[in-house]
């Protein structure tokens, strides 16, 4: 009885049939507008994409799709695998695939570390022909995993040599990870910034200071690796108590108020004084290449970053083991090392080329200058011990 | 219908499950227990000793409890004002509390870091990177749809059974704590047991609000896999992670089963009145009114303090920042962001049709009250198994599909499909949850009418059930569109540059040096959750005309 099922004619029943139409037609129309379809619609955003990339990505979706995978490609095409933060001009890209012949496909599963992570995993069937985005922190695993087919590029500068790692691996690009200071905020306080790491532990910058977590951010790892090229305990077991030890900096960093947040764009826009927020804190990890976007209305940057705390990362590219197409996945290392790209790399990942002859943009010329005696910590060593330091990391720091 | 169309309803969407779910993990899973070709159960044992594991667990647990019983707390009078009361603005309100479901956490942890570090508006209350601030981000995210799925069915629900409690003289609590909160039961259990496991496997925003201090399974096992390559631990953490969200389903499904029966459904019109604050209200309905005020104010203030930021730029205000939409950025993107809501409309588009598809069917299939115990008890199993994929990893799935998937005529890796495939997982049981209990609710005897009246099975499922469960698929329709708008977490595994959605491009602006970048970041995200209000309020506003008259 009580479940009324109610069948009376409503009066106002047009009106709710208009009321209830409209929206039924509003959405209808979104849909169709959208072409409805990422797998069915070829137009939109297709027409303004990267114009190698697209004939390509429209047949990845068909039946023959699996060309674009690697396995058993046409020798005019390869599959690039990235990084998400890969990204080269339009024209620059394109200009590979008029000169060569070659079309592109990007595929970018992840950050650093999950591309090289899923290199391994895929190894016997691998996702695509090159690589590009394997940085000095992971490069040791995936060599030793045997990732990588052996090439040496007849492109690669004199100033690239000193980057070079086994047979297989070709620099392409390298960045500089450092403490950055807002000068506007010692300016306000009256106070002189720091330049060393050593200070970074004086009670006048207590807390001051805000890094990322080592084991979720690629900068946290870089300044971990940094501090252990600084104070020694590179084979893990010096951090006695005699103050020089990694470990005992870290916890001595703890004491003066250090801040570890998750993600860099975390620590540099929201704790970062100078990062365009609310941020309390003048000292943060970031890059030598981020004073440039600081430059205010007087034309000068109002932040900088503190050179004697840089540790190089370098960027390599490499041929996949069982590449479909190994002749275009050498093609594409060699045009990563041409002028055309070199130049083109600060501008479009924030990097620097690592070609040494090739001009870099004005601004960075002037306030980005890279490290002179950047610290570094052999990749095989840190493949050694990479989840040791952060797991006792953790334990001093966090826990 | 005939035993052979139920045996085809059953089998089409398991398949659709196990290939691209149960397939890619088992595949991910076994890389990790089978070494040099035969099984090595040695990580169980050694994970298991670790009492890191254990503190994991623990806080995975404790959050994930603590944020479902805020979230469904605070969630069951603002269901009663937002779907049971008529106020102007309601539909603006509703919107309103559904936009956070679907933000991007990397955005949401930001705007809530803004509000919470210290030199930030709340600051001074030292909640930055604590539990209160990790629990209170869980209930952000989820309250909207506790709200949803409870109100979809308060609002249906006969006023006259607790009128008739209160004109025997029951107070307006006793009568709403016997007549009122019963009924609601399943629906509650069901929007519980959703927030539970998109809770216990939250995962950026854990890590940014908290930090690796309140490390969740879910955390661990992103560390493990995409950070260590440890398949081992990874693979011992997932069944762990397996077995929590296992003991929730069983846990929720006897609860809704003990207390699902048949409701008194009406039209909506006819069981809602006007809101009255006046001298003559309530005390019941004054205080529902007063926290549920609270609580949408509290919403609204992460995202007032993103839609801020999105204005401003070198300390003034300015619509630069949209003007930005329409370009790539300072060359930090590859399409522009507008060129990437569309795509992620039409990713979306695909992804809804997916999930409603596989999930309007096995909520067919799951309403069906089998006679036979072992007919039962395979319902039950089904139940809990599509529910599965709230409860794995994102990490876990989209590794299982690079290593599982790579082999004709399943090599989907780079394909554009896997993408839509992929957020439809996550919106099956989200369908699933919103259309079952309604379908559950219908009268039988309804049923029992139009089959007595010669109405043939498909005709009754045709003319009775899919008439009263529309407005849910609605529903169910918006909540998969949604999802599938904020999904980040496989799709990033997935993604293709010249191909970004709309949070993929947010995640890498975010990357960038640059207060434009920063600034056109949260710019992007105001769109989105723009995108995400209309979407949500035209999907319940959706009722075909026939539909309200029953």
């Amino acid at each position: 009885m009580s479940s009324s099922t109610v069948t009376s004619t409503s009066p106002s029943r047009r009106a709710r049939v208009r009321r209830t139409l409209l929206p039924t037609a509003a959405l209808a129309a979104v849909l169709s507008l959208t072409a409805c379809s990422l797998v069915g619609g070829g137009g939109g955003a297709s027409d303004e994409g990267g114009a190698t990339a697209d004939q390509t990505s429209d047949g990845a979706t068909t039946a023959d799709g699996e060309a674009s995978a690697g396995t058993g490609a046409s020798p005019s095409s390869i599959t690039l695998v990235t990084h998400d933060s890969f990204a080269l001009s339009e024209d620059v890209l394109a200009s590979f695939t008029e000169q060569t012949g070659i079309e592109v496909t990007v595929v970018a599963p992840g950050d650093g570390g999950a591309l090289v992570n899923q290199l391994v995993l895929t190894k016997d069937s691998p996702l695509g022909d090159v690589v590009f985005g394997v940085d000095t922190t992971f490069a040791s695993r995936a060599m030793d995993e045997g990732v990588f087919a052996p090439y040496t590029s007849p492109a690669l500068p004199a100033s690239a040599e000193q980057y070079l790692l086994g047979d297989a691996l070709t620099p392409v690009d390298v960045s500089d990870v450092c403490l950055n200071v807002d000068l506007a905020w010692y300016e306000e306080n009256g106070q002189t910034p720091p330049a060393s790491l050593e200070d970074l532990t004086q009670p006048e910058y207590a807390g001051q200071l805000v890094v990322t977590n080592p084991a979720t951010s690629s900068p946290g790892l870089a300044f971990l690796l940094t501090t252990v090229a600084a104070f020694g305990g590179a084979d893990g077991s010096s951090t006695a108590g005699d103050g020089s030890g990694w470990l005992s900096y870290w916890e001595r960093l703890r004491d003066n108020d250090v801040l570890v947040v998750d993600g860099w764009s975390d620590a540099y826009y929201v704790d970062f004084s100078g990062g365009g927020g609310d941020g309390t804190r003048p000292v943060v990890l970031s890059y030598a290449s981020s004073p440039p976007y600081t430059v205010g209305d007087d034309g000068e940057p109002t932040t900088a970053a503190l050179l004697d705390t840089c540790f190089r990362q370098v960027e390599f590219a490499g041929v996949l083991t069982g590449a479909a197409n190994p002749e275009g996945a050498q093609a594409f290392v060699d045009f990563l090392l041409s002028p055309a790209v070199q130049a083109d790399v600060p501008g479009s990942m924030y990097v620097y080329p690592v070609d040494d002859t090739v001009a870099l943009p004005d601004d960075w010329a002037q306030w980005a200058p890279l490290a002179t005696t950047p610290f570094a910590v052999p990749a095989d060593e840190i493949a050694a011990n990479r989840s040791t330091w952060i797991d006792q990391w953790t334990q001093t720091v966090l826990d | 219908m005939r035993a052979g169309a139920w045996a085809i309803a059953v089998a089409l969407p398991l398949a659709f499950l196990l290939a691209f779910f149960a397939y890619p993990v088992a595949a991910i899973l076994a890389r990790g227990v089978v070494t040099d070709g035969h099984l090595d159960l040695g990580g169980f044992a050694e994970v298991l000793a670790d009492p890191r594991t254990w503190r994991v667990v623990g806080h995975t647990l404790g959050q994930a409890a603590l944020g479902t019983g805020l979230a469904v707390g605070l969630a069951i009078p603002g269901a009663y004002v937002l779907y049971r009361c008529t106020f102007p603005g309601r539909a603006l309100v509703r919107g309103l509390v559904a936009v956070p479901f679907v933000l991007p956490s990397v955005v949401v942890g930001v705007a809530f870091r803004s509000l919470l570090a210290a030199g930030g508006p709340l600051g001074a209350l030292g909640w930055d990177r604590s539990l209160v601030a990790v629990v209170a981000a869980l209930v952000f995210f989820n309250y909207g749809l506790v709200v949803r799925v409870v109100g979809s069915v308060w609002e249906r629900l006969d006023p006259r059974a607790e009128q008739a409690a209160r004109t025997l003289g029951a107070s307006p609590a006793r009568a709403f704590a016997t007549v009122t909160l019963p009924a609601l039961a399943p629906a509650i259990a069901s929007a519980a047991a959703l927030v539970f496991l998109f809770c216990a496997t939250a995962f950026a925003v854990v890590l940014v609000l908290g930090g690796q201090r309140y490390a969740t399974v879910e955390v661990e096992i992103w560390l493990q896999t995409t950070q260590f390559l440890d398949l081992r631990t990874a693979a011992v953490l997932s069944v762990l992670q397996l077995v929590i969200v296992a003991a929730t389903l069983v846990a929720s499904g006897r609860l809704r089963t003990r207390r699902e029966r048949s409701l008194a459904l009406v039209e909506a019109r006819r069981a809602t009145a006007p809101l009255r604050l006046g001298a003559r209200a309530c005390a019941v309905d004054r205080v529902a009114v007063g926290v549920t005020a609270l609580t949408v104010a509290a919403l609204a203030l992460p995202l007032g303090s993103m839609l801020v930021r999105s204005l401003r730029q070198d300390g003034r205000w300015t619509l630069e920042h949209y003007v930005a939409l329409g370009s790539t950025g300072d060359r930090a993107l590859t399409v522009t962001a507008w060129d990437a809501a569309a795509i992620s409309l039409r990713t979306a588009t695909d992804a809804t049709v997916l999930a409603l598809a596989v999930g309007v069917v096995l909520a067919l299939v799951l309403s069906r009250r089998p006679r036979r115990r072992t007919g039962r008890r395979a319902l039950g199993a089904l139940d809990a198994a599509v529910m599965l994929p709230l409860g794995v990893s994102a990490v876990t799935v989209g590794f299982g599909f690079l290593i599982a998937l790579d082999r004709p005529p399943l090599d989907l890796r780079s394909s554009l499909v896997l993408i839509p495939i992929a957020q439809a997982m996550v919106s099956i049981p989200l369908v699933v949850r919103t259309v079952l209990p309604v379908l559950r609710a219908i009268d039988p005897r309804l049923r029992q009418a139009a089959a007595m009246l010669g109405a043939g099975p498909g005709r009754v499922l045709w003319t009775v059930e899919l008439p009263m469960a529309l407005r849910s698929i609605g529903l169910a329709a918006g909540f998969a569109f949604a999802v599938s708008l904020g999904e980040f977490g496989a799709t990033s595994f997935l993604a293709r540059p010249d191909r970004p959605t709309l949070p993929v491009v947010i995640y890498r602006l975010l990357g960038r040096p640059g207060e434009g970048n920063y600034g056109m970041a949260l710019a992007a995200s105001v769109l989105l959750a723009v995108v995400v209000a209309l979407v949500m309020t035209t999907a319940e506003r959706l009722r075909p005309p026939h539909a309200g008259e029953w």
